[in-house]
């Protein structure tokens, strides 16, 4: 079997600049929804009190949401989880009363209205440890742009590095675009796969910037566009096959999963297609903007007579 | 030169062989048991008890399958669900005589049923995390400031008693904060003080400033000192908790310390988080009172009287009576140290005191009084009392003082330890709390398992589909990788959670990134009209750099998130960097094994089965089987 039966070179960097504008405008609406709706952070970060109640037939969310109300929260939410019978209540962190009795509390008053609830779990995260991981994932996200930066550079070359980076944190910026815009819960788990994503669509761009080097030593007479176009088109179909097979287990996580691992599966598909995406038409494309020659890439540099934008290449006198 | 030498499959076999054992106790399963552990710190478990535990059984008339012995508890395995509560209250009867004061937890547990060869050899099952077992989590806080406070007030008392016996005169000490201010009138006795701090005080650091006509002499606890007394107070605060939660009967408790300041607590199988809170937070009292040696109380001693107005009887650890007065000479409160040494004069084993300045002035009088008359040390936990120890006052004591004579190195460690568990050395709060029921976490095991396996099963269909042979390895390759990764955190016994799953089958999905990147390859070296052999060779060849990059990028992300990571996503990162170490193994050097071993020794390979090798030229597809 092949699905990938391509003649010629594609010319992906010919549509370059207009998928550039294309990902542009899609960063800045990430970005602004960031800024307009910012993300919906979990208890983990904001401190406050989770408790997940299961009940033996559907739920009334509503009743609880009365219940709970009544013990004088003001900002409670209530929701589904998973199932109609499961539900999710979250209170935030209370000044001044001991919030590790949140949940006892709350437990009891629903106890009350309906002997039926059960806690299947609760969590309680005090507002110092909420900021510190805050602050965590920062440092993490922080250390894997510098590590990659520094191995690419070392690897390749600065400009790479920064085509790399430059890439993937576009695609980080769009899944965090997304949890803001529809208001995904984003907790701790999802910050692992974003910064997982980020690890593993790196990958892609380092396929193709593998291919480009050993082109510019294979094909002396192409210029850098086609060489780009060349290392692009074949490695296209590995790209794809890899993705989708990593995509064919965060689908079964996605199905199988259940709601805990519903976001960090989510996450994870938003970052592989558009790491798909990020890694052919932007990485390779701001490599090319930031101007890649043969010469960065080869070292010893290549000797003059070969030089393909020389006329008089080979010529001997 | 697709051929590996006997050495490279030698070292596949035995990986091979290591990761099936060491996987296996996995596939098991667990079994019902009965763990039994010290329900006191005074209490040791040893190996006879576990001789009473085996008599209990066998008086009982209940098989056990195993019963062993790991140093801390007695575990027994029984066949299913019934036995073990039979057992459980048949040991239970014979341990614990008085129910209302257990010396021995007997908790209901779950034993891993793999054979005891392969517990010989150290492998066990993948540790699960609260949130694959159900229990309850906590992180502690621990005030340092308070402590350093406590520290600061114990100073200030010792110092005034210092300058007393020194007849050094000076204006009042205070504690400010966690400085000690100490006014002085003039500079003669500005040196005085100053000789004393430096003498006694090796713990303060002080500036001194002319203040009007006086000095005012400002000393603070030494950095050093004070990441000391932050690191005791944290141990003391950890050998407490660890005496409190014996008392909830729960088979495995964690007490961490994680970071300079916090200790996480983790109960598997709680549920009751109100009662685990309650005794968290509860305080076991120590308190020093004089023993009655009058006729009577010897009399009550044996029994054969009443106990005297205004005594008490308490039992010493061996379940000797002794009679004390109900009066209370010092509490726990007074008591800041104690420590094992050994006696400078005959080597003998014995326990430092070190009590604060009011403890001092009241244990000078009282032995000043009470020479050649025994003191005992009770403490009290769950509202009872035991004597610790009741020694003979042998001299005038003050602030420092020993209890020496007829102890072990180990019963002097005991001793010291239970002292200093009397009281939390400084106060704590919870600033974190999970609770995950039991059916909760037996659903993310299948829920774990599910997403693991039904990935696996398709990416190894499809992966059979598309590259034919090849396809096959590289589904084998994974399968390996799957038995490395159980394997390794088996043999780490690294916390299991349900992220930790997650980037298993995560790992899974990228680990077939190597094997598709070396099929690519190899397909388009025979597109590009290499012969077989070469083709394999150079596919296996040129993917490697690109493998090698693209893990270590992987690598990288992994290793920060273990590094900031916490909670859920350190289990995550766990199993994520050691999925990639795994998968570099498995999908380059495995199936390269198996390519080798099946194709390699073909010299006129003719074609290799890896799916269609597509030609733009021929315009048609050429498939090429063997």
């Amino acid at each position: 079997m092949e699905f990938f039966k391509i003649r010629k070179d594609i010319p992906f960097m010919r549509h370059a600049l207009v998928l550039n504008v294309v990902s542009l405008v899609t960063f800045l609406l990430a970005v602004f929804f960031l800024f307009s709706r910012g993300l919906h952070l979990s208890v983990e970060f904001t401190g406050g009190t989770v408790m997940e109640v299961g009940y033996s037939q559907a739920a009334d969310v509503g009743k609880i949401r009365g219940v709970i109300s009544g013990l004088g929260y003001t900002d409670v939410q209530v929701q589904n989880f998973g199932t109609s019978r499961d539900v999710m209540i979250r209170l935030p962190a209370k000044k001044g009363v001991n919030s590790a009795q949140q949940s006892e509390a709350a437990l009891a008053a629903l106890k009350q209205a309906d002997p039926d609830a059960v806690l299947r779990r609760s969590e309680f995260v005090g507002p110092q440890v909420g900021e510190e991981l805050a602050v965590d994932g920062l440092k993490a996200l922080g250390m894997v742009v510098v590590g990659i930066m520094i191995y690419l550079a070392i690897r390749f070359e600065w400009k790479f590095a920064v085509a790399a980076i430059i890439a993937n944190l576009h695609d980080v910026i769009i899944i965090l675009g997304f949890f803001a815009f529809f208001q995904w819960e984003f907790s701790l788990p999802v910050l692992a796969a974003v910064l997982a994503v980020l690890g593993y669509s790196v990958n892609e761009s380092v396929v193709i910037f593998d291919r480009i080097r050993e082109n510019f030593r294979r094909f002396r007479k192409m210029n850098t566009v086609e060489i780009i176009d060349n290392a692009i088109t074949s490695t296209i179909s590995r790209t794809i096959i890899t993705h989708g097979s990593t995509q064919i287990m965060v689908l079964s996580m996605l199905l199988f999963g259940g709601p805990t691992l519903y976001y960090f599966a989510l996450a994870l598909t938003i970052g592989i297609c558009f790491g798909i995406y990020s890694s052919v038409f932007v990485g390779a494309a701001i490599a090319m903007w930031l101007g890649i020659k043969r010469e960065d890439l080869i070292k010893g540099g290549v000797s003059k007579a070969n030089d393909p934008n020389d006329p008089n290449a080979g010529a001997t006198v | 030169m697709n051929r590996y030498p006997v050495w490279k499959y030698a070292i596949l076999v035995i990986a091979l062989l290591v990761g099936v054992l060491y996987t296996l106790p996995n596939l098991f399963g667990e079994a019902p048991a009965v763990q039994v552990s010290a329900g006191k710190s005074s209490v040791k478990v040893d190996l006879t008890t576990q001789a009473r535990v085996e008599e209990a059984l066998k008086a009982a008339g209940i098989a056990a399958d195993a019963i062993t012995f790991d140093g801390n508890s007695i575990k027994a395995r029984f066949a299913s669900t019934d036995v073990q509560l039979k057992a459980k209250d048949a040991i239970q009867k014979s341990l614990i005589p008085d129910v209302a004061d257990p010396s021995y937890v007997v908790a209901l547990n779950l034993l891993s049923r793999s054979p005891a060869w392969l517990s010989a050899m150290g492998a066990a099952p993948m540790y699960l995390g609260l949130d694959l077992r159900g229990g309850v989590h906590f992180m502690l806080q621990v005030d340092m400031q308070a402590a350093l406070t406590k520290k600061a007030e114990s100073l200030a008392g010792d110092l005034r008693s210092a300058l007393r016996e020194k007849n050094v005169r000076h204006g009042g000490i205070s504690r400010n904060g966690q400085a000690i201010e100490l006014r002085v009138r003039d500079s003669q006795t500005l040196e005085a003080a100053k000789a004393v701090l430096a003498d006694q005080f090796a713990d303060l650091q002080y500036v001194d400033a002319p203040d009007g006509t006086e000095y005012k002499l400002t000393a603070t606890i030494k950095p050093v000192s004070a990441r000391l007394v932050q690191e005791q107070a944290v141990k003391q605060n950890m050998v407490t908790l660890h005496n409190r939660i014996n008392e909830l009967g729960v088979a495995e408790p964690v007490i961490q310390q994680q970071g300079p300041d916090r200790i996480v607590v983790q109960l598997p199988g709680v549920q009751d988080t109100a009662k685990a809170k309650d005794i968290l937070g509860r305080t076991a009292t120590l308190e020093m009172r004089l023993v009655d040696d009058s006729a009577e109380a010897r009399a009550a001693e044996s029994d054969t009287g009443p106990v005297p107005f205004g005594m008490e009887r308490f039992k010493e650890r061996n379940g000797q009576s002794v009679i004390v007065k109900k009066q209370v000479i010092i509490t726990g409160e007074n008591l800041t140290d104690a420590q094992p040494g050994f006696d400078s004069q005959n080597q003998q084993p014995k326990v430092d005191l070190t009590v604060d300045a009011k403890g001092g002035r009241i244990m000078r009088d009282t032995s000043r009084e009470n020479l050649k008359k025994r003191m005992a040390i009770l403490l009290f936990e769950k509202g009872k009392g035991e004597v610790l120890t009741a020694p003979v006052i042998q001299g005038e004591l003050g602030n420092r003082f020993q209890i020496s004579g007829s102890m072990t190195v180990t019963e002097a460690n005991d001793l010291a330890l239970l002292l200093r568990a009397g009281s939390l050395a400084a106060p704590m709060e919870i600033i974190e709390e999970r609770t995950i029921g039991p059916s909760l976490g037996a659903e993310n095991i299948a829920k774990g398992f599910n997403s693991v396996t039904w990935g696996f099963l398709v990416i190894v269909a499809f992966m059979c589909v598309y590259y034919m042979m090849f396809g096959l390895f590289s589904g084998i390759a994974l399968g390996v990788n799957l038995l490395l990764l159980v394997a390794v955190l088996s043999m780490l016994q690294a916390t299991l959670t349900l992220p930790g799953m997650a980037a298993m089958a995560l790992a899974l999905g990228m680990a077939i990134d190597s094997n598709v990147l070396i099929n690519e390859r190899v397909r388009e070296e025979l597109r590009n009209g290499a012969s077989p052999q070469a083709a394999i060779n150079a596919g296996y060849d040129r993917a490697w750099g690109t493998i090698l990059d693209s893990n270590v990028t992987t690598l990288i992300a992994g290793v920060a998130l273990l590094i900031f990571g916490s909670g859920p996503v350190r289990g995550f990162a766990v199993v994520h960097c050691i999925g990639i170490l795994t998968s570099m193994f498995s999908a380059v050097f495995f199936s390269r094994g198996l390519v080798n071993f099946w194709y390699g020794r073909q010299k006129k390979l003719k074609g290799v089965s890896i799916g269609t090798v597509w030609r733009p030229d021929a315009g048609s597809a050429v498939t090429k089987v063997e």
